[in-house]
């Protein structure tokens, strides 16, 4: 009877492997060979561009595909081919996919009153159960409700105590704060970290946010067209992204087009010092507006830009620069009291360096 | 906003009210009224005499009966082809949709008949029927097969645009948090639709006791055996028993009423439980 009696946070938590994992549909494949492993309690984001795979990813996870080609290991079980109503993966959809004819208790009691009799708890144990999984998402007293009646964040943390009411071994989580607003985003992303920390579950996570991503996220994998493109904590992914792909998905970044020779790039009338050995030929160079910083004159490895607009972004103001006629022009990070006019020329120092040979 | 783009004086206003009201009086409301009236024309007696008349009774009898075999039936069928149609994707599904559509089209007598092709005593399986001794045409069984055809698309069509529109999210929730199969159509998709399934159950059991055509050509009309309602209505007239035949048809014509009323209540009272197309 070790079903029937639940508590939070209970079990050790459990790695979840993709190995070779692939998944196409007529004519397009999603999920095009990916080996990848959330470490047990680990919070990982899944972070990509629509179209992506990110979401097929998450759902041959938790079942509700059947990958093409590949392996997935729930800790040393295989359950490539396990049953979705078996694998015991607390899954939260995008938009919640909350009952919306049952209260919000019910739902969260659902995973529990729909299990087989002798592994099912009384009711009065279900309903405590519920009690306990409301007060945990700080929705006590708001049972007897019907999702309709429920704001946004309301209905994502029913949605997740519903989730966990079942003693998942793993959390996947579908845009989990996709279909929020900005100010509610923000809190709920710090209530999702610390909810995380006090459970443990091993959590996977999709977002096309960047920000959320490698705010909240112990890890970050990065997908494009199918394909894993980069695995790492937040800090390597934004200062060594592996591949062009990711360093100019991440931060901001302004991809331009640049020659490279004999360990120089030309730039915007000056030269700038490539990487140590870097081959000659043309290359891609990836700016974000925090790489740039002002040089006082123009002198050895400077190069200038002229200014076409300014904006004010939080507690610092953007100049939009021109390197040249053929470049996209790239953003530059003023202190506030540093005035700048239209058409006036900054001379500029570019000290950190994404350079990728071109394709 | 809408008065000031919808310009339309007044007078024109008040003018096409009255046009579409007199529309409706005269085609609807007075031959209804008239049923009523031509019931009662000679007094309670002979009205209440007609429905203690046994050939009546048992014509009463028949098309409750025939609606208690094709109602249920259809409700399985039209559940069974909306869940198939809105959740999964398969070959020939647009060919499916179609087919369900096609008893809307085809005139009833023509379903009626095609029915005499297959099993009457020339049809195609009339000799072997006969061998084993089960009669179809001109029997009751009939009269279902034809009913069933007649009424199949109603509960079908009223569930397949729902279905569309709420999607599968709710039903792969209910999955990964270890609903069977079953449990996740008991529990999820049939509340879900509980109200256009009623719906659907309305118009369809008005129609299969309502239905003439297809009927009509299958039943061989035997009194007090095979004769529906509306079949009864038909030999009472031709007889020139009117009290008798608007009595039957008052019948009809009340459960015409009673369905409107409850399909304007779920309309109104519903609306969300309901495809968009029939919220007003």
């Amino acid at each position: 009877m070790a079903n029937t009696t639940i508590e939070l946070g209970k079990g050790v938590p459990i790695a979840i492997t993709a190995e070779g994992l692939a998944k196409s549909f007529p004519g397009v494949a999603a999920v095009n060979g990916i080996d990848l492993q959330v470490k047990p309690g680990e919070l990982m984001a899944l972070l990509g561009p629509s179209g992506s795979g990110k979401t097929t990813l998450l759902r041959l996870f938790a079942g509700l595909e059947t990958p093409t080609a590949g392996r997935i290991l729930f800790g040393d079980e295989d359950a490539t081919h396990l049953p979705v109503r078996e694998r015991r993966v607390g899954f939260m959809f995008q938009h919640y996919a909350l009952f919306k004819h049952m209260t919000v208790a019910e739902n969260v009691a659902y995973g529990l009153s729909v299990r087989a009799r002798r592994l099912r708890p009384s009711s009065t144990e279900i309903r405590k159960r519920a009690e306990d999984l409301l007060e945990l998402v700080q929705l006590l007293g708001l049972g007897k409700r019907y999702p309709a009646q429920l704001s946004g964040g309301q209905r994502q943390r029913v949605a997740l105590a519903r989730a966990l009411a079942v003693e998942p071994r793993v959390l996947l989580l579908d845009e989990p704060f996709g279909a929020l607003d900005a100010q509610v985003r923000r809190d709920l992303r710090r209530w999702l970290r610390e909810l995380h920390d006090r459970t443990g579950h091993t959590t996977l996570f999709v977002t096309h946010d960047q920000e959320e991503a490698l705010e909240l996220a112990d890890r970050v994998a990065i997908l494009n067209r199918g394909r894993l493109e980069q695995l790492g904590v937040p800090d390597d992914i934004l200062d060594h992204p592996a591949t062009p792909f990711v360093a100019g998905f991440v931060g901001d970044a302004v991809r331009l087009s640049v020659n490279v020779e004999a360990g120089w790039i030309s730039l915007g009338g000056g030269k700038v010092p490539a990487p140590f050995q870097f081959p000659t030929g043309p290359a891609e160079l990836f700016v974000r507006p925090s790489d740039l910083t002002l040089a006082h004159s123009a002198g050895h490895g400077t190069f200038s830009g002229k200014v076409v607009g300014t904006r004010r972004v939080g507690s610092a103001r953007r100049a939009e620069l021109v390197l040249d006629e053929n470049l996209p022009s790239v953003e530059v990070t003023l202190p506030l009291e540093h005035a700048v006019h239209k058409g006036e020329e900054l001379h500029l120092n570019l000290f950190t360096m994404r350079l990728f040979p071109a394709r | 906003m809408r008065e000031t783009a919808l310009r339309e004086s007044r007078p024109l206003q008040w003018l096409l009210i009255a046009i579409a009201v007199a529309f409706l009086g005269l085609f609807l409301v007075l031959p209804l009224a008239a049923v009523f009236v031509e019931a009662l024309r000679k007094g309670i007696e002979p009205l209440l005499a007609t429905y203690t008349d046994e050939d009546t009774v048992s014509a009463i009898w028949l098309t409750l009966v025939v609606a208690a075999i094709t109602v249920p039936l259809n409700l399985v069928f039209g559940v069974a082809a909306a869940w198939a149609i809105a959740k999964f994707e398969f070959r020939g599904k647009s060919v499916l949709i179609s087919l369900i559509d096609l008893p809307f089209s085809v005139s009833p007598v023509v379903s009626g008949l095609t029915f005499v092709l297959l099993f009457g005593a020339q049809g195609l399986f009339g000799s072997l029927l006969d061998a084993w001794d089960i009669k179809i045409i001109f029997a009751v069984p009939g009269i279902v097969l034809a009913t069933i055809f007649v009424t199949f698309p109603f509960i079908a069509r009223e569930l397949i645009p729902l279905m569309q529109e709420q999607g599968t999210a709710e039903e792969e929730a209910a999955l990964t948090l270890g609903a069977s199969g079953w449990q996740t159509f008991v529990t999820v998709t049939l509340p879900n639709v509980r109200w256009a399934l009623l719906y659907g159950v309305l118009l369809c059991n008005a129609r299969a006791m309502g239905e003439f055509g297809a009927v009509s050509v299958v039943s061989g009309h035997i009194r007090g055996l095979t004769n529906t309602m509306p079949l009864q209505v038909e030999i009472l007239y031709n007889e020139y028993n009117f009290v008798g035949a608007f009595a039957v048809a008052a019948l009809l014509a009340g459960l015409a009423l009673v369905t409107l009323v409850a399909k304007s209540i779920l309309e109104w009272r519903h609306a969300e439980g309901l495809s968009t197309a029939r919220r007003h």
